[in-house]
C-alpha cells in the first residue's frame, strides 16, 4: 500500500561539506533502491536551532518528499537511529490529502510563503 | 440596588465593552492545511515565550486549533520552534 510521505532530518554542523552530502545521498539511495518515488528533495543547509541540540546550536537541514510502501519507513527509521552521531534529529510524516495538494501546489509556486502570481509563473514559463 | 458598575458614566462608550466577533481564520480563507515547516505562520498562534495561545484568543475552531497545535509540536521537534522562550517576537 503505498502512501505519501515527507521526512526532515538535521545533521551536525561540525561535519565538513562532502561528508554531509555523503550522509544525505545515503539516505536518497536507499529510498532510491526500493522502488520509491521521490517528489521532492530539498536542501535547507545550514540554519539556527531553535535551542541547543547536544551542546550544538546550528544544524543542517535535509527535507524528502516520497511516495513509499508502510514497512519501508521502518527500516528509514532505523537507519536514522543507528545513524546516532551524524543526525541529531528526523521527523518523518504520512501525508493527508490536504497535505499533498498542499505541497504539490507549494512545488508549482503556488502555495506557500514565495508564492508567486499566476501571470508571474506564465511569464517564466514561456 | 444598581450595581456598581451602573454608576460609572462612560463619556463615549469604551472600546473593551463590544468586543468584535471572532471568527476562525482558516474557514474564512479556505486553508486546509497547516504547514509546520513555516515559522512565520505558526508564529501568530505562539505568545511571546513561545507556549501556544488558547482558542478564546485566536478565535480558531476546534478542528483547526488542534491541527494547529500539532504543527507547532511537530515544529518545536525539529528546533525550528522553541520550546520556551522570551521575547520570541
Amino acid at each position: 500500500m503505498q502512501h505519501q510521505y515527507e521526512t526532515t532530518f538535521v545533521i551536525t554542523p561540525i561535519l565538513s561539506e562532502e561528508e554531509t552530502k555523503k550522509i544525505v545521498k545515503g539516505y536518497v539511495d536507499f529510498l532510491a533502491k526500493n522502488n520509491v518515488k521521490v517528489l521532492n528533495d530539498e536542501h535547507w543547509g545550514l540554519k539556527q536551532l531553535a535551542y541547543p541540540i547536544e551542546k550544538k546550536t546550528t544544524g543542517i537541514y535535509h527535507h524528502i518528499e516520497f511516495i513509499a510502501d508502510t514497512d519501508l519507513i521502518d527500516k528509514l527509521e532505523l537507519m536514522y537511529r543507528r545513524d546516532e552521531d551524524n543526525i541529531l534529529r528526523f521527523l518523518t510524516i504520512r501525508l493527508d490529502k490536504h497535505a499533498a495538494q498542499y505541497n504539490d501546489k507549494k512545488r508549482q509556486g503556488l502555495a506557500g510563503r514565495n508564492k508567486k502570481v499566476v501571470n508571474q509563473i506564465k511569464e517564466e514559463s514561456n | 440596588m444598581a450595581s456598581p458598575k451602573d454608576n460609572i458614566k462612560y463619556l463615549s462608550t469604551p472600546a473593551i465593552a463590544t468586543n468584535q466577533k471572532k471568527y476562525c481564520r482558516f474557514k474564512k480563507l479556505g486553508i486546509t492545511y497547516i504547514d509546520y515547516k513555516d515559522p512565520e505562520f505558526l508564529l501568530k498562534f505562539v505568545n511571546e515565550q513561545g507556549k501556544i495561545l488558547p482558542r478564546r484568543i485566536t478565535g480558531n475552531s476546534l478542528k483547526f486549533q488542534r491541527r494547529v497545535a500539532q504543527a507547532v509540536k511537530r515544529a518545536r521537534h525539529l528546533a525550528i520552534l522553541p520550546f520556551v522562550t522570551d521575547l520570541l517576537k
